[in-house]
């Protein structure tokens, strides 16, 4: 069963459209990044997926029903919107109990999820106190608490050290690894292309693309492999394919072992001998392009 | 629903302001009680009589009813400030059943601390002053309003910081509510003016705590006038709960 289905959302702020007519279905078993610079309009979708805001039209159903009529959302659905939302002034144990309580969820998955993202020495800490690394891991045990099959993760890696996001990374990928529903937001292309399997992509509220992650790098240009030597133009006339630009070779269709192997015959000394790989960020650029140029 | 409200109770025991909020209430009350009384009994020239005693005992209302809107605001409006209302609602979201959460457990809390404390600024300026006799009754009856009337106005004030979501400006209209208009309210001109005085928020509240009568209210319908406009605000917070976006 599709796990979050979104039809036609959306939602206006007096004269301000943030989410425009947005149709998309979100799949159990991967991630699926939720792509869009900032302003988008993916928080405001997030947070009509989880029934915080009305939708001026359409709808969104999570497990086949509206977000609100589910009689225990947490064990089917678990969200960090803003890890930094929580009342500084508790301990993290009980800003976890009075969640899981409103639940019926036992206490004892309180200490489970603290011991799962590593916060059971600093239970008793007020939250306060927290880094935002901290902040982020206690709102992922929130978000843990029901051991939901749907996950939903807003800008999870928004301001968190190297250790901090490859932490995410990883669990993300365990918890779509188990069978579950990830579906995570970002503006960063180059965390997406490290975490999802499947993106959905919008742009001023609308949606760009809805696809597999490889089929959108796809829609870019052609991988190449640079090749920069001091003396460039035998190198070219050598490898023959190539395409010379000012200080550099561009050559499609071979592999880099090839050209070294050439190269390296004929003795010819090489500065650089590199493979391009099309960024998740370039197809993103080239796609947004093209969406701007069809709305004016 | 029971989970609810033990969601509700374990977050207002979790935090410092309920601590320091209903300390400050219990303070007030025995605080002011001990004074009046110590005084009164100094100036008075033979024994003071019990009615004037337990009536003089509960002058820390004025300042209590005010901590106890701060606590009522901040049950909710803290959760505003932080975004935790996000958290809760996605926790439980049905939005009225949250708020019955809020509302059923402040009050359980409130009553007590409340009940507790006026009883025991009744009980210091009976030590205190040993009046000749005393009507028990009129002990229970005063101590029982004050109580009642002390949650009505942290009540009052969670049914505005749900209206208006934002601490600050929930606690002045609290403050003007239950303090500075009733007091502008009386020097209304003319028979509407008294009419309106009269049936003004605290102006009819505080008859059950004085046990006086004024004009066509009495002590118990004048608390159910205060209730009505209690009432109001937390219906017309709660309408706006369920329209506004989180």
């Amino acid at each position: 069963m599709t796990a979050i289905r979104a039809t036609n959302l959306s939602k206006r702020y007096g004269g301000t459209v943030a989410v425009a007519d947005l149709s998309f279905d979100v799949e159990p078993g991967q991630v699926t990044g939720f792509l869009g610079p900032n302003g988008a309009g993916k928080s405001t979708t997030m947070r009509m997926i989880l029934g915080l805001d009305h939708p001026s039209g359409g709808s969104v159903l999570v497990d086949g029903r509206p977000y609100g009529e589910l009689r225990h959302p947490l064990r089917k659905v678990g969200a960090l919107l803003d890890a930094k939302a929580v009342h500084g002034g508790r301990s993290a144990r009980n800003h976890l109990l009075a969640i899981a309580q409103t639940n019926g969820i036992p206490a004892s998955r309180v200490e489970e999820v603290l011991e799962a993202v590593g916060l059971a020495k600093v239970a008793r800490r007020r939250v306060g106190g927290f880094s935002l690394g901290m902040a982020q891991r206690l709102g992922i045990a929130a978000a843990l608490l029901g051991d939901p099959e749907i996950l939903l993760f807003d800008e999870p890696v928004n301001g968190l050290d190297p250790d901090g996001i490859l932490w995410i990374r990883t669990f993300m990928r365990k918890l779509a690894a188990e069978g579950r529903t990830v579906f995570v937001s970002s503006h960063l292309m180059s965390e997406m292309a490290q975490t999802a399997d499947h993106l959905v992509v919008i742009g001023k509220g609308a949606l760009i693309a809805d696809t597999s992650m490889s089929e959108f790098i796809g829609r870019s240009s052609q991988s190449y492999v640079r090749v920069r030597s001091p003396r460039l133009a035998e190198v070219a006339d050598l490898i023959k394919v190539g395409d010379l630009h000012a200080d550099h070779l561009r050559v499609t269709g071979v592999t880099p072992l090839e050209i070294g192997t050439i190269t390296a015959r004929a003795g010819l000394p090489l500065e650089e001998l590199t493979l391009v790989q099309p960024s998740l960020e370039a197809a993103y650029m080239e796609l947004t392009k093209d969406s701007l140029e069809y709305s004016s | 629903m029971i989970d609810v409200f033990r969601a509700e109770w374990t977050k207002i025991r979790s935090v410092r302001s309920t601590v320091w909020t209903l300390a400050v209430t219990a303070v007030l009350m025995l605080g002011f009680s001990a004074l009046v009384s110590a005084v009164a009994q100094n100036m008075a020239n033979g024994p003071v009589p019990g009615s004037q005693v337990i009536a003089s005992s509960l002058t820390g209302v004025m300042l209590a009813s005010i901590s106890m809107a701060t606590l009522g605001v901040l049950v909710i409006s803290s959760e505003y400030r932080t975004g935790g209302i996000r958290t809760s609602l996605m926790a439980v979201p049905q939005r009225m059943r949250l708020l019955t959460g809020k509302i059923v457990v402040f009050a359980a809390v409130s009553l007590v601390v409340c009940l507790v404390a006026s009883v025991g600024a009744v009980g210091v300026a009976l030590a205190i002053s040993q009046p000749p006799s005393v009507d028990m009754g009129e002990v229970a009856r005063a101590s029982l309003g004050s109580g009642l009337y002390l949650t009505a106005c942290g009540l009052f004030g969670l049914g505005l910081g749900t209206l208006i979501r934002h601490t600050p400006g929930a606690i002045v209209s609290a403050i003007s509510l239950i303090m500075v208009l009733p007091t502008v309210a009386t020097q209304l001109p003319g028979q509407w003016g008294r009419t309106v005085a009269e049936y003004f928020t605290t102006n009819a509240g505080l008859l059950v705590v004085s046990g006086d009568s004024h004009g066509s209210l009495g002590p118990w319908s004048g608390f159910a006038v205060y209730l009505a406009w209690v009432a109001v605000a937390m219906i017309a917070g709660a309408v706006l709960m369920r329209r506004r976006d989180a």
